[in-house]
């Protein structure tokens, strides 16, 4: 980790507390995706969603971002209710979202451009970014020319620069290949450690979702279970570990 | 570019030239008749003649002044309105059945109510050329604002920005290829409409003197006018383009030499580039008043034909 600085842009925000109650969700006039959603994410907790490709994860996390309104219930941030996207939860899109006009730079800047955060002050804020998800050399480049690894680590930065409380992550590295992704995974776990910020990790990958996450929310069941050893790469064959993904999978 | 498509490209407008010259130097009559027609020798002492005078280069003045103003206004309006209809229901509620009406109405069909809106005939001929430009650049962006990704919104969104950051950040920017789209279509059209439009009431400029050239009977000086046109025409059209290429350089495929971008050619849009034939006289081969209130309407181009009243307000300088 690079050294903290002391400007209140890098001073550790406290992680913000999601909350779903008794939440169906669904497009306006369309079916429900999902019956009652009732789960509470404290404060810093990665909390990893798995289900089957299609079942209604995106909705979820769409709706915590206050991008859909439920179609029942309650979605709150610190009890508060959540009724608009708001700079506090950022989104990482499975296909990034990088606007394609925008420099590398530019585009990790952009939360802080929109919060009118001085130029310089910026800049320096995303060239450490970039550093930190080691594409300092692409700085100026267009994300067209990045590879898609490149492209989502440039996503991270920069829903990262904005030192959000809660961080929406909707299969990031699904699209990548393995080596990659187990990269990408580590790298996710360096840069948000110290940042305090809540994160929910959608994946259909059972085995992302054990690794990452401190507690797993099985979206068919709605159940929601400790991971034993969140994060520890030579704990995979812990037998708690290969209990708990023999569970998860039997659901799936 | 190989040398072989090189020379093809420089030979084809020569050979045509060649093939002209023949024909009037001989006084060809086979059906088409080529005795009145200028000789391409012709055309370009009268063009070295003109091209020393004062008249002629206020003229090209007089014409890009009112290209230029009429073009910017369409550009901005259109992409305002395209833009206002694409992300606005409200908008597209009001504006769109109006825009529906009035497109296919020829820009140069306008006349009588410029005459009778604007005070002055210079400010009738920019706002010609300004609804000619206005529609295509107003559908291109209509077009290219809804087939946005929808995910750069919805990320601006989650980064905290709000309705005017999404509108600056995204949807401009990324509209960008589509309007430079209607952009060249309406350079175009523009050319086409400011140069008849100044036929029918212009006081100087390039459409003005080319139709006074005919009522004189100075054909030479017809074509040199259309030669004029035609090279202003292809150098604003390419202005465009490159401009187009460079806002758009981040676009996949960008740099290849292709167009300004994914340019719908929007419904009722006329030809993307200016013809120097809609300046060509079809009319009787005598000559039309020399001075007096209006050339008449029976010596009409086809776009003259569509305004057939004569204009009440022109006043020829000579």
């Amino acid at each position: 980790m690079t050294t903290p600085s002391t400007h209140a842009l890098t001073a550790v925000p406290t992680g913000a507390e999601l909350a779903l109650h008794g939440v169906r969700l669904g497009h306006p006039g369309g079916a429900a995706v999902s019956g009652p959603v009732g789960v509470r994410i404290a404060p810093g907790e990665l909390l990893t969603v798995v289900g089957p490709s299609g079942c209604g994860k995106t909705t979820l996390l769409r709706t915590l971002a206050g991008l859909l309104p439920p179609l029942e219930g309650r979605v709150t941030q610190d009890g508060e209710p959540v009724r608009r996207p708001g700079v506090d939860r950022a989104f990482v899109f499975q296909h990034d979202a990088l606007l394609p006009w925008r420099s590398v730079r530019a585009n990790v800047e952009l939360p802080l451009a929109i919060r009118r955060v001085p130029r310089a002050e910026r800049r320096r804020s995303a060239e450490e970014w970039l550093e930190r998800v080691g594409l300092a050399g692409h700085a100026h480049g267009l994300p067209g020319r990045l590879s898609g690894g490149q492209r989502q680590r440039v996503q991270l930065a920069r829903a990262l620069a904005g030192r959000p409380r809660a961080v929406l992550m909707d299969e990031p590295f699904g699209a990548l290949d393995a080596t990659t992704r187990a990269g990408m995974q580590d790298l996710l776990v360096e840069i948000l450690r110290g940042t305090g910020a809540t994160v929910v990790f959608v994946t259909h990958d059972v085995d992302e979702a054990l690794h990452l996450g401190d507690r797993v929310l099985l979206f068919g069941s709605g159940e929601v279970l400790d991971v034993p050893h969140p994060r520890a790469r030579d704990a995979r064959e812990a037998p708690a570990t290969a209990a708990l993904r023999r569970r998860v999978l039997d659901s799936l | 570019m190989s040398w072989g498509r090189r020379l093809v490209r420089v030979a084809s407008p020569l050979v045509a030239l060649g093939v002209w010259q023949l024909l009037t130097s001989l006084d060809v009559d086979l059906w088409l008749r080529f005795e009145q027609f200028p000789t391409v020798v012709e055309v370009a002492s009268a063009l070295a003649d003109r091209i020393g005078t004062e008249t002629y280069w206020q003229d090209l003045g007089h014409s890009l002044r009112r290209i230029a103003l009429g073009f910017l206004l369409a550009a901005v309006l259109g992409v305002a309105a395209g833009t206002a209809v694409a992300r606005s229901r409200w908008a597209a509620d009001v504006l769109g059945p109006l825009v529906e009406v009035v497109r296919p109405v020829p820009a140069i069909a306008l006349v009588p109510v410029a005459i009778l809106l604007l005070p002055t005939n210079e400010q009738g001929i920019v706002f010609i050329t300004c609804a000619a430009a206005f529609f295509p650049v107003l559908v291109s962006t209509r077009h290219a604002v809804r087939a946005l990704d929808p995910a750069w919104e919805e990320a601006v969104l989650t980064l905290g920005g709000g309705r005017f950051r999404v509108l600056f950040s995204v949807v401009l920017p990324g509209a960008l290829p589509g309007v430079f789209g209607g952009l060249s279509v309406g350079i175009g059209v523009a050319w086409i409409c400011v140069i008849s439009a100044e036929m029918i009431s212009g006081e100087y400029g390039v459409g003005y003197r080319t139709w006074q050239d005919y009522t004189v009977v100075d054909y030479p000086g017809v074509f040199v006018g259309m030669a004029t046109i035609g090279v202003l025409g292809r150098l604003t059209s390419t202005a465009v383009e490159a401009l187009g290429r460079r806002v758009t350089a981040w676009l996949p495929g960008a740099g290849e030499g292709g167009a300004a971008g994914p340019a719908r050619p929007s419904g009722s849009a006329p030809a993307p580039a200016p013809r120097t034939d809609t300046a060509a006289p079809e009319g009787p081969t005598g000559p039309g008043p020399l001075t007096g209130p209006v050339p008449d309407a029976p010596a009409a181009s086809a776009a003259r034909s569509s305004v057939a009243p004569p204009v009440p307000d022109k006043e020829p300088v000579t």
